[in-house]
């Protein structure tokens, strides 16, 4: 009989890359910001960029996160989230119309209060909107991936082509509302005023969707069913009726994205939401496929990038975000955050 | 000798042996039977189309897997044969040296895409392909000194395929015997060929193991397939044959721009005509792409007759427009992939 194995406990501190390693997608959007810095000759056009870049992000990953959450929750993968994208961002277009008076005075509350309007109509719209699609287009196809792709992406082209027939082919011109437009400057920098908003916005949303997440006990059971969902619906809880409540809430976020970035471009198209879901999409994969956190580094990396690229070398700019998913992918090949199933 | 032509896969129908007949027939002699130039036309269209949905269904239909990008290789194929005839003059080499690189460049894009997305999941093969499809499609327009941006690129092909060419004296059944018929042939006898070497694909082994993975992939693997080499094979394959489809259709239109070759808008084209005519059945694209042409170049006509008998009512015209048939054909999409999953040639084979 051969000795056992002598019991030798090794007492040594993690290495410091084993330490850094949680922290690596974040301190690489920081990394981001200074190679910008570095490569960027003026200081002001860089806090420009920086600040745009920003605002590009959160814009992004507002309308990512419903995806990928809805993805982690019941694995359906929606190619019509973009629908969701450009519905809200008619919708929107619509409420500002109608708040001309409001919109059109030069008072910043006056403005504040109409913008919040629209965005509670978009969002409320859009919402509606989601519930109507999980039931009749995704329901009938759960566990069936092929067939979601193909249903959902049926539902975008329905839904575009509903989008013409009620607000027209023609593309929609939106001025932003009297007291966001201009820039103010800073440090010598230009900064747009509206894009400090929408800065403002995805830091409230992104904070919001973290609290609800990791404080409340709904975000528990939502964050358990990405996890586990056997496990939570064996638990007594009805996993359904949360996707649902998800899908929803999704649904509306992408629509407060399509009001964002409609205000954002100033023109808006029945094929705006189709042609976002581009970024969206390489920001959910290099991201992670479920995580929220995920979502919004890549959010910024690609936002940051895209901006700071098209400074230094315009024609590259599309190429260089999928450049960036090919260098993440090849670091991780589950995303940044890669959404750990108990399965 | 027929059934292996066909190698071994035979319509097992009667209605549908019928109508793949009478295609046949009538895209083999349509120079002849519809001699106009918007028919033969819309005839080189329906091969060139037939072509380029079998190999999409190659990929979804055998394997299970969606892309998006497949009228990138498409476009590959298009553009590599007008670069090359700008570049090295007209003539048949040029037409080949073309073809072949835009083939050779399709199958390796879609190797280091597939390496890249299916090694860790299907699903993101779709994502990825969508993004990067549209990053060539910006790309193409933005590289204007080489592609010709937006406007693209029209090219001369040898004089042999112009109406001007004369390959014997007089008409054959009342049809000029010029290079425009040449043309034609050309388009068809490749597709033909196409075709059938992608029916053979489908019913060899290879094939076989492809629908075993798209049926379970855990279960294929566990066989003993390497599960990713084949989907990556099935992809550049498709890619390649695309690529093949696209130099044809450069050759056809001596034009390509990337609303004729690369928008997202046949994408969409694609996605439905092999819903439509039966995903996993070969002869579902010929069905698919011959109803969706037609369809494209004739029923546009009848829909627009029908919005302007409801012109008085409100609402319903913007519904009939001419413009809207998309609308209708994206809520008959939704539909057979709820109810018949094997479209129109699963519907005839009663399954």
């Amino acid at each position: 009989m051969s000795a056992a194995p002598k019991h030798a406990p090794t007492m040594a501190q993690m290495s410091l890359a084993e330490r850094v390693a949680p922290y690596a997608p974040i301190l690489l959007v920081v990394g981001l910001v200074i190679a910008g810095f570095v490569a960027i000759p003026a200081t002001s056009s860089w806090l420009t960029l920086t600040v745009s870049g920003l605002a590009m992000g959160m814009m992004i990953f507002i309308m990512a996160s419903g995806l990928t959450l809805v993805f982690g929750l019941m694995d359906v993968i929606n190619f019509g989230h973009g629908a969701f994208v450009s519905v809200g961002a008619f919708v929107g277009v619509s409420f500002l119309l109608l708040l001309e008076h409001m919109t059109g005075a030069p008072n910043l509350l006056w403005n504040l209060t109409a913008l919040m309007v629209t965005i509670v109509g978009a969002m409320a719209a859009t919402g509606l909107m989601g519930y109507a699609f999980e039931r009749v287009i995704v329901k009938p196809v759960y566990g069936h991936h092929l067939k979601q792709i193909l249903v959902t992406m049926g539902g975008l082209i329905v839904v575009e082509q509903l989008i013409i027939v009620l607000w027209g082919p023609e593309e929609i011109y939106i001025t932003r509302p009297e007291a966001l437009k201009g820039a103010i400057t800073f440090a010598g920098a230009a900064l747009e005023k509206y894009r400090l908003v929408a800065v403002g916005i995805g830091l409230v949303v992104f904070l919001a969707m973290r609290y609800t997440l990791r404080r409340t006990k709904i975000g528990l059971i939502v964050r358990a069913g990405v996890e586990n969902g056997e496990m939570v619906q064996a638990l007594g809880y009805n996993l359904r009726m949360v996707f649902i409540g998800v899908f929803v809430a999704g649904s509306a976020l992408a629509g407060l994205g399509g009001v964002l970035w409609g205000l954002y471009q100033e023109v808006i198209t029945a094929h705006m939401g189709n042609q976002t879901m581009i970024l969206v999409f390489i920001v959910v994969i290099i991201g992670g496929l479920g995580s929220v956190e995920g979502c919004f580094i890549g959010a910024l990396m690609v936002g940051l990038l895209q901006n700071y690229v098209a400074f230094l070398e315009p024609k590259a700019a599309l190429i260089s975000n999928i450049a960036l998913m090919v260098a993440i992918l090849m670091w991780r090949p589950m995303g940044m955050i890669p959404v750990v199933k108990a399965k | 000798m027929l059934k292996t032509l066909v190698s071994g896969d035979t319509p097992r129908s009667p209605i549908l042996l019928a109508v793949l007949l009478a295609i046949l027939v009538c895209l083999a002699l349509a120079p002849f039977l519809f001699p106009g130039v918007r028919s033969v036309d819309t005839a080189a269209r329906i091969c060139i189309f037939i072509v380029l949905v079998a190999s999409y269904d190659l990929l979804l239909g055998y394997g299970g897997i969606v892309s998006f990008a497949h009228t990138m290789f498409f476009g590959l194929g298009a553009y590599g044969v007008a670069l090359a005839s700008s570049r090295m003059g007209p003539g048949f080499d040029s037409l080949l040296v073309g073809s072949v690189a835009g083939a050779g460049l399709a199958a390796l894009l879609a190797l280091v895409i597939g390496l890249f997305s299916l090694r860790v999941r299907a699903i993101f093969f779709a994502m990825i392909t969508l993004a990067v499809a549209s990053a060539v499609a910006v790309l193409v327009s933005q590289l204007s000194s080489l592609t010709g941006g937006e406007d693209g690129l029209s090219f001369k092909i040898p004089r042999a395929l112009g109406p001007a060419f004369k390959f014997m004296d007089g008409e054959i059944f009342g049809v000029k015997a010029n290079g425009k018929l040449l043309k034609y042939y050309l388009v068809f006898i490749s597709c033909f060929v196409l075709f059938l070497l992608m029916l053979r694909v489908v019913n060899s082994p290879f094939g076989r193991v492809l629908q075993a993975i798209r049926e379970n992939d855990f279960r294929a693997e566990a066989i003993g397939y390497r599960v990713v080499h084949y989907r990556v094979a099935a992809t550049c394959l498709s890619a390649a044959i695309a690529a093949l489809a696209g130099a044809l259709y450069a050759i056809w239109l001596r034009y390509v721009g990337p609303d004729t070759t690369l928008s997202m808008e046949i994408m969409i084209d694609i996605l439905l005509m092999v819903v439509i005519g039966g995903m996993g059945t070969m002869y579902g694209a010929v069905i698919g792409a011959t109803l969706f042409v037609l369809a494209q170049n004739y029923l546009q006509n009848v829909l627009s007759l029908a919005g302007e008998s409801v012109s008085a009512l409100p609402f319903l015209p913007d519904l009939l427009n001419a413009d809207r048939w998309l609308l209708w054909l994206g809520v008959l999409f939704i539909l057979s992939v709820y109810f018949f999953p094997t479209g129109i040639v699963g519907r005839l084979r009663g399954k």
